[in-house]
């Protein structure tokens, strides 16, 4: 009898043991792709990072030259999408944290801003082609801008909600029974209280833009030279990347991987500034 | 901050000078306030109604410029495996299956190995791991696909080609399921897409498991150890059945992600429109196709069968996403519930 219970205690012992070294196994099979995907960009990304990828434009196949437009492009288009997304992100998280709080259409579009947060992007990409590019009549860099805007909002609205509905109540009423009507109590009072946490928000959500390509191939497409008017089509690094990556030439391909480096270092940097940010918020 | 937050508020109340305020704020300055605290309601309110508009837009839209050929197409639109610009005869068979294979594939490889990293960062690891071990694999979500596409196309790909070989001889020789594993050994294709999808997706899935995790109660599990469970037995009898729903969910968020995923795949799927039992020939997905094919599309038809697959991608996700959230939201609720 006790060896019965020594073997079933042996072999609990020994499932916990395997199990959880599975555990630790794959905790470092994560991390491997990790390293893996940012050693092959920065290997590739270096040796081909020189002054002229920010002082030339995209050159024909055969002949050097650098990215200055698509940098560029991707800059202003950002720009543009953070001006639209971020108004509209910010007043519509306001909505849901301060006026509707707990109702049911509150619920719901938080519910529904959630699925646009994971919808797919080329769905949206393909959505501003069909209203804003087709009835222009040309591809533009404001409708890839418009495209970008519309993913950053549902992040930006997120975080707004989530910041303001941690800003204590108490304060909000110190403002109101100081007689400050409602709109002014959110703006001086709410706001203050959550600027880092709706700045961290802006962050992220331009770091999920920056590296994102899907959506401006059937909207901002792509110019070989250099441009600032977003009434036509304009360069892009994301699309520049996935033309010259999937040429034959070499030197395109040096370009799209010096362009993938800086890219990844972008949103990583920004990834970084975000998490100082929360991590700055969260003692208290 | 909060200081000088809080000596703002003081002097303003210092500089409210008794009752005699009515006085100063007359009744139409009083209406004009009252008139932007209306305005300010209103505009921030109509823009959150725009996010339920911006959904119902996109819908519409794809529906839309999809309708003439659903229409010309009808039902055997969705089981046609033809795609032939030429001619114009279009099905959608194609990038369905493997939009479809390719995330289950991603799934199959991605949970258990999330199910691992959410382990190790909530139960095993020392509290000085858990923060950087769970930033590290976050870093990794937050990687532009692309770099994921080229990363999978110069590097893994080689590598994966090197190893099919192997796969067809071994695995291929298996009855059954061995029709999966036979094919040219070129890194392209389904499996590959499928591998560098659960690379995608872990981040995510693991993220929320070991969120969920750590909401269980540390009773519940106290209780379990009091009885002389071992951590395996915990995770496994207390945790797992706790989170179970909220699990489902979060696995279910990834593969609204994988089915979505565009550079990635488009990079290493190969871009073939023809329906292969075997995993390592090249195939498409509704995704790549669309990154591919959209900027050739000049007639009308063509263009209309991309809108038409669009389509049929957000309505896939849609029912995937609104399922997770359905999950994680159930947890939520009785957390709330158990909180309270």
């Amino acid at each position: 009898m006790s060896t019965a219970m020594n073997v079933r205690y042996l072999r609990r012992r020994f499932w916990n043991i395997f199990n959880l070294g599975m555990a630790v196994a794959m905790t470092l099979f994560g991390l491997f792709w990790l390293v893996w995907i940012l050693w092959t960009t920065l290997s590739y990304g270096a040796t081909a990072l020189n002054l002229e990828l920010f002082t030339g434009d995209t050159p024909a196949p055969g002949s050097i030259g650098g990215l200055r437009n698509a940098f560029v492009g991707s800059l202003l288009m950002i720009g543009v999408a953070v001006l639209i997304g971020t108004p509209v992100g910010i007043l519509a998280g306001t909505y849901l944290a301060e006026f509707a709080q707990g109702s049911r259409l509150a619920g719901v579009t938080r519910f529904f801003n959630d699925i646009l947060l994971s919808a797919p992007s080329i769905v949206i990409g393909l959505f501003i082609y069909a209203v804003v590019v087709v009835p222009i009549g040309n591809f533009s860099g404001f409708a890839g801008a418009l495209s970008l805007a519309i993913l950053l909002l549902p992040v930006v609205l997120r975080t707004t909600d989530e910041m303001l509905g941690m800003v204590p109540g108490t304060m909000r009423e110190a403002a109101l029974a100081l007689g400050a009507p409602h709109w002014k109590m959110i703006v001086q009072v709410s706001y203050r209280a959550a600027r880092s946490g709706i700045l961290t928000g802006v962050l992220l959500a331009v770091a999920r833009i920056s590296g994102e390509t899907a959506p401006l191939l059937f909207t901002a497409l792509n110019n070989q030279f250099f441009s600032m008017n977003l009434d036509k089509p304009i360069a892009n690094v994301p699309v520049v990347i996935f033309q010259f990556a999937m040429s034959p030439y070499p030197e395109w391909q040096h370009l799209a991987w010096a362009g993938a480096l800086i890219a990844a270092m972008a949103v990583l940097v920004l990834g970084l500034v975000s998490r100082f940010l929360i991590k700055d918020r969260s003692p208290r | 901050m909060d200081d000088t937050r809080d000596a703002e508020l003081g002097m303003r109340e210092a500089a409210v000078p008794s009752p005699v305020v009515p006085s100063r704020i007359g009744p139409a300055r009083l209406r004009r306030l009252h008139a932007m605290d209306r305005g300010f309601r209103w505009l921030t309110g109509g823009l959150a109604f725009l996010v339920l508009l911006l959904l119902v837009g996109v819908a519409l839209s794809l529906f839309l410029r999809g309708w003439e050929a659903f229409h010309h197409f009808g039902f055997a639109f969705f089981w046609s495996e033809a795609w032939d610009p030429v001619t114009e005869n279009f099905g959608a068979l194609v990038p369905i299956y493997g939009t479809l294979v390719s995330s289950l594939i991603a799934m199959l490889i991605a949970v258990p190995i999330s199910f691992g990293i959410a382990l190790f960062i909530s139960e095993l690891a020392p509290e000085w791991l858990r923060q950087p071990v769970g930033s590290a694999i976050e870093l990794l979500a937050g990687i532009p696909s692309i770099i994921f596409g080229m990363w999978g196309l110069f590097v893994f790909a080689p590598v994966l080609g090197s190893a099919e070989p192997w796969l067809n001889d071994h695995l291929g020789a298996l009855r059954g399921i061995g029709a999966l594993f036979r094919g040219p050994p070129m890194g392209i294709g389904m499996l590959t897409a499928g591998i560098i999808l659960a690379v995608m997706v872990i981040p995510f899935i693991s993220a929320i498991m070991r969120d969920v995790f750590l909401v269980v109660p540390a009773m519940l599990k106290e209780s379990a150890y009091g009885l002389g469970a071992t951590t395996w037995e915990v995770a496994r009898h207390v945790v797992l059945p706790y989170t179970r729903t909220a699990v489902v969910g979060g696995v279910f968020l990834g593969l609204g992600r994988a089915l979505g995923e565009t550079m990635a795949v488009t990079f290493v799927i190969g871009n073939a429109h023809d329906l292969h039992i075997s995993l390592l020939d090249a195939g498409n997905s509704i995704a790549a196709a669309l990154a591919n094919e959209f900027a050739e599309a000049f007639s009308p038809m063509y263009k209309s069968a991309l809108m038409a697959l669009g389509f049929i991608l957000f309505i896939i996700t849609f029912v995937v996403l609104v399922l997770a959230k359905l999950m994680l939201w159930r947890l939520g609720q009785g957390q709330g519930k158990a909180g309270l």
